[in-house]
């Protein structure tokens, strides 16, 4: 008779892969790239490095999902978003893994930021059906008209993810793309190549959040790549440059925005690199990627 | 293709000589045992090779000066459609501005072949059109199920070319292709022809839409495209776009096969037009790569080839644009219709 032992078993890896149009492909070049732990620099996971055809792709699935997400309600916009934000709490342990090992922090450091990332989601969520109250109005105008402006959302929007700060990982991440889709636009993120995995899981939870396929479309890979394919893209309607870091080269932020004024896109400027992510947001990310729309309707008639 | 497959084929090609000589043609169609042995008659189809064929005929890589050639060539052969309940004058107007000038930015865009619409849609079109080269093409014969009687459609067909139309898209009558009564079809197809003469002795060209999706296998399709050469279509068209299975690579391959075989056999050479479901450029230059292979030159223009699309000429100018600037273009920058 044998002694009991241990029963050996291999591990299985998680295959990350990229969030484009509601499904979950490899990079149309069936290239991957190694991330490493922040800290020991020990090998994580491979992620898949993401082309200019890759982002192409996102944009077109991002296009076509614009008008269903656009003309959905507000609120049912905020119910999707508090779902996602249920669904990133259920799946709070994993999450704090991945961005204690992403920003080189211990569990019990990374753990406050996974919490503040749901709640911010529920924050954003909440905003879906308030927005219109601020950004909208009654203007008098001196005829007889009723003259209302309301804000409509610009359209897709291209997302260069924070690559640094304080809790940049998933809480940044968050901060900067639940603010696009709330009111309406539809996000191609170009996601933080050093730190992918806290994003590229996101992806899961917004999958199971009944989120339509397009929506947010997650692309990991070299900014150098993402970034310019995004900025020149005739059919990105706006850019947030939130995570640019470069200082010179295609990636640069001079650069991005030398080539999305060819397209007269919206563009918000880089934070600063050591910003802190937990930081309250405020209002500002909401109301920039808004379009105003007024109507004058005649009056005694 | 195989050794077998080659020597049936031989068969039929000597064929042409012999039998299907100019008084070969009246013979087959003389009575329905002889349409239906010479229809029964032909090679069968090996599907998973034409498949194969017409995927490996996609695969093809084309760029820069090539495609913005094909991009040129694609728009020129494009019937510009619009075939809806919902049609009024004013759509068909802004749809022959588009056909004569599809990018209002760019005057160097090619016009398209014709625009094609409902009989009596075809006054507003001819006189959107004025004097521009471009046809006006009618679908006739209760499009698109082709379910009314002889006087029906014959009415329907006259109407369309009284009122002007340059090329008439008839639909074969499915039902009875399926049960087997070619005879009819053929007779169908000769009487349309007949209608779309007109008083001063020229006529308009007559397109027969087979509805290759409900017509169930490739042989009934090639069945089909001799049928319609035989009775003297002008162009052979796979669908109405109507139904769920439009116009497909491996579809159109069996007409391109038709009619080259038909002009070998006969010295007649009549035109193909896939129709329903090609949206994009890459689509679009599936089909002309086909038409290369298949056909060669002979065909490689708007006289002998067309798309019958409605989405597939802003996918193309949108394709031409990026072509241009270099930044890829977004449906903002097209016309919406």
């Amino acid at each position: 008779m044998s002694e009991p032992t241990t029963a050996l078993r291999l591990d299985v890896y998680k295959t990350y892969k990229l969030f484009v149009g509601g499904k979950f492909p490899r990079s149309e070049s069936g290239r991957v790239y190694e991330v490493t732990d922040r800290k020991s620099g020990e090998w994580l996971a491979n992620a898949p490095q993401g082309t200019r055809k890759d982002t192409r792709d996102a944009v077109s699935a991002a296009r076509k999902a614009f008008g269903g997400w656009s003309g959905a309600t507000a609120y049912n916009r905020g119910q999707i978003l508090y779902r996602a934000a249920e669904m990133l709490q259920g799946r709070r342990e994993q999450y704090i893994a991945e961005v204690a090992l992403s920003e080189g922090l211990t569990a019990k450091k990374a753990a406050p930021l996974v919490d503040a990332a749901v709640d911010r989601l529920v924050w954003y969520a909440g905003w879906t059906d308030k927005v219109a109250q601020i950004a909208g109005n009654a203007n008098p105008v001196a005829g007889p008209y009723f003259n209302l402006s309301t804000p409509e959302p610009t359209g897709v929007v291209g997302v260069v993810a924070p690559q640094s700060g304080h809790g940049f990982s998933l809480l940044g991440l968050v901060s900067v793309l639940a603010p696009v889709v709330a009111t309406g636009n539809t996000a191609v993120v170009a996601l933080a190549p050093g730190a992918p995995l806290p994003g590229l899981s996101l992806g899961e939870v917004l999958a199971t959040s009944d989120l339509p396929g397009g929506v947010v479309n997650l692309i990991s890979g070299r900014t150098e790549d993402i970034a310019p394919t995004l900025a020149s893209h005739a059919d990105v309607n706006a850019l947030d440059l939130s995570g640019v870091v470069a200082d010179e080269g295609p990636a640069s932020a001079k650069s991005l925005e030398t080539a999305a004024a060819d397209t007269l896109k919206r563009v918000l400027r880089p934070e600063s690199a050591s910003y802190d992510w937990t930081t309250a947001p405020g209002t500002d990310r909401l109301l920039t990627f808004l379009e105003t729309k007024t109507v004058w309707h005649p009056m005694g008639m | 293709m195989t050794k077998r497959y080659a020597c049936r084929y031989a068969a039929l090609v000597s064929m042409s000589s012999s039998s299907l000589s100019a008084s070969g043609l009246a013979e087959v169609a003389s009575s329905e045992a002889s349409l239906r042995r010479f229809l029964h008659g032909l090679p069968g189809i090996d599907a998973v090779g034409l498949q194969a064929r017409a995927a490996g005929l996609g695969t093809r890589s084309i760029k820069t000066t090539a495609k913005a050639y094909a991009i040129d060539l694609a728009i020129s052969m494009i019937d510009l459609t619009t075939l809806e309940g919902a049609d009024t004058p004013g759509k068909v107007r802004s749809l022959c501005q588009k056909a004569k000038n599809p990018d209002p930015g760019n005057p160097d865009v090619p016009h398209t072949a014709a625009v094609c619409v409902y009989p009596d849609m075809v006054p507003f079109a001819k006189e959107a059109l004025g004097g521009a080269p471009i046809n006006v093409a009618a679908v006739a014969t209760a499009f698109p199920s082709g379910r009314a009687g002889l006087p029906v459609k014959l009415a329907d067909t006259a109407e369309a070319v009284a009122a002007g139309a340059d090329e008439v898209d008839m639909v074969i009558d499915r039902g009875a292709f399926l049960s087997g009564r070619y005879l009819e079809i053929y007779e169908l197809i000769a009487e349309i022809k007949k209608a779309c003469e007109r008083p001063d002795g020229t006529a308009a060209h007559l397109k027969v839409i087979f509805e290759t999706g409900e017509l169930v296998t490739y042989d009934n399709i090639r069945r089909a495209s001799w049928l319609a050469m035989l009775a003297g279509a002008d162009f052979i068209k796979t669908s109405t776009g109507k139904v769920a299975v439009n116009a497909t690579p491996a579809n159109t391959l069996v007409l391109m096969e038709a009619v080259r075989d038909f002009r070998n056999a006969t010295g007649v050479q009549v035109g193909v037009k896939p129709a329903g479901g090609i949206r994009t450029t890459k689509d679009a230059m599936k089909y002309l790569v086909m038409v290369n292979e298949i056909l060669g030159d002979d065909w490689l223009s708007p006289d002998w080839f067309r798309f019958g699309a409605s989405s597939l000429l802003n996918d193309l100018l949108m394709q031409r644009q990026k072509l241009a600037s270099g930044r890829y273009s977004g449906p903002d920058y097209v016309t919406v219709d």
